[in-house]
Formats: structure tokens, C-alpha cells, sequence
């Protein structure tokens, strides 16, 4: 069977004054699969992510999402796209001045016709489904970081998004919310059948969530597969990577003048 | 050459700036003209949190503020007016004085410092912590959603809170007639009314609905352009005052000349 294809990236490029951060990049990502892209810090991963869902524009290339080419569509057709689409941010995002059913209900009142008592129905199964239920009057300042993202995720699939995309999901958190928040990111995706992006630099995450990986260096795609295929790639930078040694093809420290000159001057 | 090259930049970037809140300017009204059209409507909820914020909290500090003012103008008026034995023009001069100028202007002023900065510091946060990236991804405009209500809640509330504080002021100026300078209280009102004319109220409510605009655009733009976490935030809020303060003394400078040659 053909796979439909949702999220297609060609060639796109971009510029941050003088600095590349994206040379390039050509994804194809298929309806219901869970896609990773991974890669070291500044290598452009999150800049692309801003670019998938409309928020950056590139330089050249092209974006399409859900079929429809992002650069060539007016607001309010931008506007309908983004509908179908759900963002879990780093840092949770969620609105300091409203509550946690407010937060998730948000989308919901803006978008939709529904009535209020339909509406927090809603919102009190999505807040199920992250296992926050009962929780919908407490202020995102009174809750831990790993209940912050999980809110975020909630307020993400509120309504009912074709894709969902998360960025660094498991950043900044302990390792067993961490696990939590994977196992959250597969039962979502297997149940409610959305296809997932997911920009991570976590390696456990990485493996236990992925249909397929993308791994990003310098704004450039190194590699793209399925975990067996990526665990046993010959790419030294991908081994380099997995493995997470400091010594390898990819250098931690720029050097951009002789270090003793530099002292001396 | 370089001192040149720098007032240059200087006043390239001043003109990038005025074109960005302008641009601002012309996006919040478009969503408040255009927007209930394509049933986008501005939420009514909002608009109140809004009004009670700028309003009612400013309430005290603008009438405090403009009720010493009143007195300070009173005594000082009297020190000069005292030798010539024309103590009784003190109540036109503090009427006119805080109507025309120091109603309008000192109530800005308190505004920007105190409403003005919340802005730039709520938005401003929100931007450093992807809020307003959240709102964006949600199909919904900033401008719309966060612009706006504070837009019209300064709008509605400066001229309102200008009018108390203009009667505080005149207030203040009162005590001290009665009570310093032993003047007929009923005289003293009715002089007051005598020299002080209508225009002298409207002119000054019109430059707070000019303080209004800018200090809500100021506010707004600093804050929606905040980069840099913590620091950035409190960049903008120093920014998004001293910006205002300089903007209203300015264009109260302006409109005082423009009323001056055409309302004679």
C-alpha cells in the first residue's frame, strides 16, 4: 500500500544573519507514523520544526503540510491549516493568566461552535487522557514542570489535530516523568492514529518512540531511518551520536583562531 | 565620521521603530473594525480584565498624584499673585492649569508608569516563554487576542481617570483658596467656572486619548518584540516607559501648539 505522505519538506534553506542553520532539508513524513528528528544542540532541528508548522518561513525550498504548499496559502488559509495541527512546546507554553482547564479549553472556544457544557467534556477527557483529570482549576504556576508539559499536550490534542508535533518533549524533566511523558507520546499517537513529529536529543526517548528517525547535523539530514537501521548505520557522526562519546568525526569546540595566539594577544 | 555614521543609525532605527508601532497601530484597528466582519470578534472578557486593570487600579495614584498638583499649583500661583493682590485669580489659573495640561499629561505619565510597564513586562514574558508562539500556533492573532483589549481598555480609561483627576486637581487647588488664602469658597467656584471654558476640558481630553494610543502601541510593541529571556523583559519594560514618557511629553508639546493656533 502506498503511504500518504502529510509533512513534505524540499531543499528548504535558512539564514540567520550570516549563519546557516538549515542547508538544505528534504523530509517526507508519512500519516500515522511517529518521526524523530534528532541532532547536537544548534543543529538547526527546532528551526526546522518552526518551519513545519508555519511559524518561520524559509529562504528557499518549499513546505507542504496536509498537502497544501505553506508558502503559497493567504492568512486565513494558513489560519485553517494550523487548525489541524497541535504544538507541544519546550517549555510548555501554557498561559500564565488561566487556568488549566482554560488553557486546554482555549482552542476549543476560539474555534468552535461548541457549548460550554460540551466543551468541558472535552476538555476533562483530553485531561484524562494524560492523567490530569480533576486538575482543571488549579494556575500552570501551581503544578510540577512534568504536569506543565503534560497540560501542554493535552491543550495540544484539543482539537483533534491530524499532527502533532512536539519540541524537546522530555527536556529539563527526571527520568522516570520523562518515560512517562515517551509512553504518553506512543498511546497518543496509537490511539487517537495522528501522525507525530517529534525534536528531541534525547537517545532513550529517541528509540522507544520513533517509527522512524532523521538525524540532523549542521542543517543538513545525515540520515534517515527506522531505529535498527540507525543503530547499525556506518555514519561515524550517527555512531558518534548514539553512543554520545566526545571524541569522533564531530567536534565540540569550534576553533576559529590558534588558541595561543589568541593567549598571547 | 563615526559620530556622524552613529546619530545616522540612530535615526535609521528610530524610523524602523515609528513604522513597526505604526504598522501595530494599523493591525489593531484593523481588528477592531475588520475582525467583527469576518466574526472575529474581540473577547468581551478580556476587554473588562483589561479596563479594570488600567482603570479602576490607576484610580488612587491619579487622583493622589493630581491632588498635590493642585495644591502646588494654588500655592504656587499665590506667591506671585499675592503681590498684586489678585489672590483670587489663583482659581481660574489652577482650573485651567491642570484642564488643559497637567490633568491630561501627569495622569499619562502615572499610566505609562505603571500600566504601560505591565504591558511590556506581561507581553514581553509571554514572548520569552513561547506564549505568544502557542497563541500563533493556534490560529490565533496576538493582536487580536492580547493587543486589542489593552488598546481599547487605555482608551476607555485615560480620558475617564483625566476627568477625576482634573476635578481632584481642581480639588486640591480649592483647600488651599479656602482655607490658605481665605477666599469665599462659593467665589472661588464660580471663578473658576467663569474663566474656565469647555474647550479647555475637551483639548485636554483629547491628549489623553492621543497618551492613550501611545502609551498602550509602546507598551504593546516592546513587549511583542522582547528578545533574551529575563533581561530582555525588563529591557523592555525600561524601554517601553521612557519611550512613552518621552513620547507624551512630546506630543503634548505638539497638540498644546496645535490648539494654541487653532482654538483661539
Amino acid at each position: 500500500m502506498e503511504k500518504e505522505v502529510v509533512i513534505k519538506s524540499e531543499n528548504v534553506a535558512k539564514k540567520f544573519g550570516d549563519r546557516t542553520v538549515l542547508d538544505g532539508v528534504s523530509l517526507e513524513i508519512y500519516r500515522g507514523e511517529t518521526f524523530v528528528i534528532m541532532g547536537g544542540s544548534g543543529c538547526g532541528k527546532s528551526t526546522m520544526l518552526r518551519h513545519l508548522i508555519g511559524a518561520l518561513k524559509p529562504d528557499s525550498g518549499k513546505i507542504s503540510l496536509l498537502g497544501k504548499d505553506l508558502s503559497k496559502l493567504t492568512d486565513d488559509e494558513l489560519d485553517t491549516v494550523k487548525k489541524k495541527i497541535g504544538m507541544s512546546f519546550q517549555s510548555s507554553a501554557l498561559f500564565d493568566s488561566m487556568n488549566i482547564g482554560e488553557n486546554v479549553s482555549l482552542p476549543l472556544k476560539e474555534h468552535t461552535k461548541l457549548d460550554k457544557s460540551v466543551i468541558d467534556i472535552v476538555v476533562k477527557m483530553k485531561l484524562e487522557m494524560v492523567g490530569l483529570r480533576g486538575f482543571e482549576d488549579l494556575m500552570p504556576s501551581q503544578i510540577s514542570g512534568g504536569m506543565r508539559k503534560r497540560v501542554g499536550l493535552a491543550r495540544a490534542i484539543a482539537m483533534d489535530p491530524e499532527i502533532v508535533f512536539y519540541d524537546e518533549p522530555t527536556a529539563g524533566l527526571d527520568p522516570i516523568v520523562a518515560g512517562v511523558i515517551d509512553k504518553l507520546i506512543i498511546d497518543l499517537s496509537k490511539k487517537l492514529a495522528i501522525t507525530t513529529v517529534v525534536v528531541t536529543h534525547d537517545m532513550k526517548s529517541v528509540f522507544s518512540i520513533a517509527d522512524r528517525i532523521a538525524m540532523l547535523y549542521e542543517g543538513r539530514v545525515l540520515e534517515v531511518g527506522t531505529p535498527d537501521e540507525i543503530r547499525k548505520s556506518k555514519n561515524p557522526m550517527v555512531q558518534q551520536f548514539i553512543s554520545g562519546s566526545a571524541d569522533g568525526p564531530i567536534k565540540f569546540f569550534q576553533q576559529k583562531d590558534d588558541y595561543l595566539e589568541q593567549l598571547i594577544k | 565620521m563615526n559620530f556622524i555614521e552613529r546619530i545616522g543609525g540612530i535615526v535609521i532605527s528610530t524610523g524602523r521603530h515609528a513604522k513597526d508601532v505604526l504598522a501595530l497601530f494599523f493591525d489593531t484597528l484593523f481588528w477592531l473594525t475588520a475582525g467583527p466582519l469576518k466574526n472575529k470578534f474581540v473577547k468581551k472578557e478580556g476587554i473588562f480584565a483589561q479596563l479594570v486593570f488600567a482603570g479602576i487600579g490607576s484610580l488612587v495614584i491619579a487622583l493622589f498624584v493630581s491632588f498635590f498638583t493642585g495644591i502646588v499649583i494654588a500655592m504656587q500661583s499665590a506667591y506671585q499673585l499675592s503681590r498684586f493682590g489678585a489672590n483670587i485669580y489663583v482659581a481660574p489659573m489652577v482650573a485651567v492649569g491642570i484642564a488643559r495640561e497637567l490633568g491630561p499629561v501627569l495622569t499619562a505619565l502615572v499610566v505609562a508608569g505603571r500600566v504601560g510597564a505591565a504591558i511590556a513586562a506581561e507581553l514581553g514574558t509571554m514572548k520569552v516563554t513561547e506564549q505568544i508562539e502557542a497563541l500563533e500556533t493556534m490560529a490565533l492573532d496576538p493582536i487580536r487576542f492580547l493587543v486589542v483589549p489593552r488598546f481599547l481598555g487605555l482608551l476607555i480609561m485615560l480620558p475617564c481617570l483625566t476627568i477625576f483627576a482634573d476635578i481632584m486637581g481642581i480639588f486640591g487647588g480649592f483647600l488651599v483658596g479656602v482655607f490658605n488664602l481665605r477666599l469665599d469658597p462659593y467665589r472661588y467656584i464660580t471663578f473658576s467656572f467663569q474663566f474656565m471654558q469647555w474647550k479647555d476640558v475637551w483639548t485636554g481630553l483629547v491628549k489623553s486619548v492621543v497618551f492613550a494610543i501611545i502609551i498602550s502601541m509602546v507598551g504593546c510593541y516592546m513587549g511583542l518584540r522582547t528578545k533574551g529571556g529575563a533581561e530582555g523583559v525588563g529591557k523592555a519594560t525600561t524601554l517601553s516607559v521612557v519611550t512613552s514618557f518621552i513620547l507624551i511629553i512630546l506630543f503634548d508639546c505638539l497638540l498644546t501648539g496645535f490648539f494654541y493656533f487653532t482654538q483661539k
